[in-house]
């Protein structure tokens, strides 16, 4: 069916749904015929702690991990775990920064400051052929009426990169959340806003 | 059929399908989903036990009952059933009998990496690696054929990478679950001496059967070999398998499926055929020693670390030239980013507890569980952490080193389900042998860490049925400490807390103080919803005394005063308990 192959990096922190989200791409893998892998870390990271997920696509895939300047793209969910993580990307991948700001336990101490402007310090330090994007994912959620969708807005705007048919991404999306249909029709209307955002 | 599954879903899918009818476990990343769902499947019998010894137990009593059974574990939760595991391997089962352990190189959430495959050796019985989902479905059920074929336990060994990572699974169908006849057959099951004398020459016998059966037919052993090109010859298994094909895709592999006992013909035939032979494996150099003993030239060790996971980026720097990919960022430019420790939760019970040891400035001897967390600032009340079961241990020898005169500036800190994983019989030697310590219970109704199990103090079993319920206060009394030295506090009362502490080190025998009050993220802890301490900004006198309880709720202003976060509030008083000047007040009271 597809001929997708990408290595995509879901970084965020504990409770922004980023494990949900890695399933999500695995189910639209599988609608796709083709080989994935997503793994995740349980277990210390807590609500809180910063959590990343790997989601390698392809025809076959070996290693659930991603490594430095292999990932095609990274989702940032919060702007910390973009720079967090930053090393994981190629050189002419793609970025996308949700520009929420999650103030870690250090910086509401006092103890470190939080970095100013980083979407530009991303710019200036990425390579020519590197694309980053940023949006207001938590900003788009909470007009749709829950913080909860943040994860579904984030992979419209990666929708917008990969090349699969919108369609297919709404059958994953309804498939994800089958056990809870109520939660669909938000879900829809998140991944729609995130790929317009995200263009 | 195809899904996306777990590891640990795999796992235990391939028991339901291979007609399982009994699985009992202790909780413990990264093997607590086997079991967890295992629990969705109605027709099997499942449960949490109390720990892994008492999981085993049952399981091995399944199977020679003739029902085939399972255990499941993290690893350092097999030191802790090994004692049934060693002699259940002569004994040999009835029914099939699988113990699933997941290891943690790299101790992503654990106290030690210890490699479960010696395990197998020691107690001589097989133990197979899957290296993905389909291969944990696909060998869990072909385990309990295994463990029926040769009358042996089987050992089926994950890791994180593998337990917790998604991949394609093709489902079959499920084997209807029978329990076969029980005869009563002494000579097999009774392990007394002259019993197991002539089991041990039949152990040896099964072992030497099984490499040769490997030998005959790879399938046995379920290894794969792959020749491509010989001037690269690797032998692996499990994940490390998935990170040699990224790495070195060209390589011939012997791939190993089962890694005890070794096909030691199908390895030195692999051997022979290639130029250079390296070993990869993560942790011990357990296949490396084994194959160098065969006579074998290998490389393993001097290349690789006995450190942490292995990725295909380490094992392409050791074995090729080819160059590093490149970043999309001169990482140089970027700002640093603040860290994102682990900290105890917004309204966690244990936290007002551990302020208060902070305060006495007493030794703790802590345990397993979220609340090893009481190490890191603000609390910094944690002396020594080793395994479950053992702050009571460690408390009393406090007191024997000293004649007892540490045990008045020492507790021992323990968990409701660690205490009746193992902290229990503990208590009862300090009471039998007159210590004089005092210990802790924190009583949050859940087993936290793992992910809100149910245990035998919380009033649930696992499909969060009803179930009997232990008292921790008449089993502490049960053991004989003194009715009066049993405490019942709410930790979030810091200041009592502290107080009753206190009062129960002076005291000459072993006291027990029960610190009650449930984890704030299950239904029976959380707040109502919208309810949240409040600030009179009026009454603030900027002191900063709540911030440095450090809550993820509370926030400090610009102007030094505290910003109540409503959204991870819990409204458990911690803080307001901390205020000196009454600027703080629990949501919902008058």
């Amino acid at each position: 069916m597809g001929n997708l192959e990408a290595s995509i990096v879901l970084a965020g922190v504990g409770g922004q749904g980023t494990l949900i989200a890695g399933k999500l791409l695995g189910i639209l893998a599988l609608k796709l015929g083709l080989d994935v892998k997503v793994s995740e870390v349980h277990g210390m990271s807590q609500r809180g702690g910063s959590v990343i997920t790997y989601v390698k696509i392809g025809e076959e895939v070996h290693s659930p991990i991603i490594e430095d300047g292999t990932a095609d793209y990274i989702l940032a969910f919060e702007q910390v775990e973009s720079v967090r993580w930053a090393s994981l990307l190629k050189d002419g991948g793609v970025m996308i920064i949700n520009n929420q700001q999650i103030e870690s336990l250090p910086v509401l101490m006092g103890q470190v400051e939080y970095p100013k402007n980083i979407a530009e310090s991303m710019r200036k330090a990425a390579s020519k052929e590197t694309k980053i994007v940023d949006l207001d994912a938590f900003d788009i959620a909470m007009e749709i009426g829950t913080s909860k969708v943040v994860n579904i807005v984030m992979l419209g705007a990666l929708s917008n990169y990969l090349g699969v048919d919108e369609n297919i991404w709404k059958e994953a999306i309804e498939e994800a959340f089958a056990a809870k249909p109520k939660t669909i029709p938000g879900n829809i209307k998140a991944f729609e806003k995130g790929r317009e955002a995200g263009a | 059929m195809k899904e996306i599954m777990l590891g640990n879903e795999a796992v235990a899918r391939g028991a339901y399908e291979a007609g399982v009818k009994f699985v009992s476990s202790y909780p413990g990343t990264p093997s607590t989903e086997i079991t967890e769902t295992i629990a969705k499947y109605d027709e099997i019998a499942c449960e949490w036990a109390p720990n892994e010894k008492v999981g085993a137990e049952a399981a091995i009593g399944a199977s020679i009952r003739g029902a085939r059974a399972m255990t499941c574990m993290k690893h350092v939760g097999m030191n802790v059933c090994a004692d049934p595991l060693f002699t259940v391997s002569y004994s040999g089962v009835n029914g099939g009998l699988v113990f699933c352990v997941a290891d943690d190189p790299g101790m992503h959430s654990s106290q030690n990496e210890q490699d479960s495959r010696n395990y197998a050796r020691a107690a001589k019985v097989p133990m197979l690696e899957p290296s993905d989902s389909m291969e944990c479905k696909k060998f869990t059920k072909y385990a309990f054929e295994l463990s029926e074929k040769y009358d042996t336990p089987v050992i089926v060994r994950l890791h994180t990478r593998v337990s917790h990572s998604r991949s394609i699974v093709h489902l079959g169908d499920p084997t209807p679950i029978t329990v076969k006849e029980y005869t009563k057959d002494p000579k097999k099951y009774v392990m007394m001496p002259a019993n197991a004398i002539g089991k041990h020459v039949v152990v040896e016998d099964r072992t030497r059967k099984i490499i040769n059966d490997c030998d005959d037919d790879l399938n046995v052993g379920m290894h794969k070999i792959e020749y491509r090109d010989t001037k690269l010859g690797i032998i692996t298994a499990g994940a490390a398998y998935q990170y040699v094909r990224d790495a070195v895709p060209n390589a011939s592999v012997l791939k190993l499926g089962m890694v005890w006992p070794l096909p030691k013909r199908t390895i030195k035939e692999f051997a022979s055929r290639v130029d250079r032979l390296v070993i990869v494996e993560e942790l011990d150099p357990f296949l490396e020693t084994e194959i160098k003993a065969m006579g074998i030239k290998c490389e393993g060790k001097e290349l690789f670390t006995l450190l942490g996971e292995y990725t295909a980026r380490l094992i392409r720097k050791r074995l090729t030239d080819k160059p590093i990919p490149k970043s999309a960022f001169d990482v140089t430019e970027l700002p640093l980013p603040p860290g994102r420790p682990p900290v105890l939760c917004a309204g966690c019970p244990h936290k007002g507890l551990f302020l208060a040891l902070h305060r006495l400035g007493v030794n703790v001897m802590g345990d397993i569980g979220c609340y090893t967390l009481g190490a890191l600032p603000p609390m910094q009340a944690v002396d020594a952490v080793i395994c479950m079961g053992a702050s009571v241990g460690m408390a009393h020898g406090v007191d024997k080193a000293t004649d007892g005169e540490d045990s008045k500036n020492t507790v021992g800190v323990i968990g409701d389900s660690t205490f009746l994983h193992s902290g229990i019989t503990n208590l009862m030697n300090a009471v039998y042998n007159q210590s004089k310590m005092t210990l802790i219970i924190l009583d949050n109704s859940i087993t936290g860490m793992t992910g809100h199990q149910q245990n035998p103090s919380t009033g649930y079993n696992i499909r969060l049925e009803a179930a009997p319920q232990v008292s921790l206060e008449m089993l502490c009394q049960s053991v004989g400490v003194l009715p009066e030295a049993i405490r019942v506090i709410d930790p979030v009362d810091t200041y009592e807390a502290q107080k009753v502490i206190k009062e129960e080190l002076e005291r000459d025998a072993v006291s027990v103080i029960i610190a009650r009050r449930p984890c704030a993220l299950i239904p029976t802890g959380r707040a109502v919803k919208g309810i949240n301490v409040e600030v009179d900004y009026e009454k603030c006198m900027k002191c900063g005394a709540c911030a440095r309880i450090m809550c993820p709720a509370l926030i400090m202003g610009k102007d030094k005063t505290p910003v109540i976060d409503t959204e991870t509030c819990n409204n458990c008083g911690l803080c307001v308990n901390i205020c000196k000047f009454d600027a703080l007040k629990k949501g919902g009271e008058a």
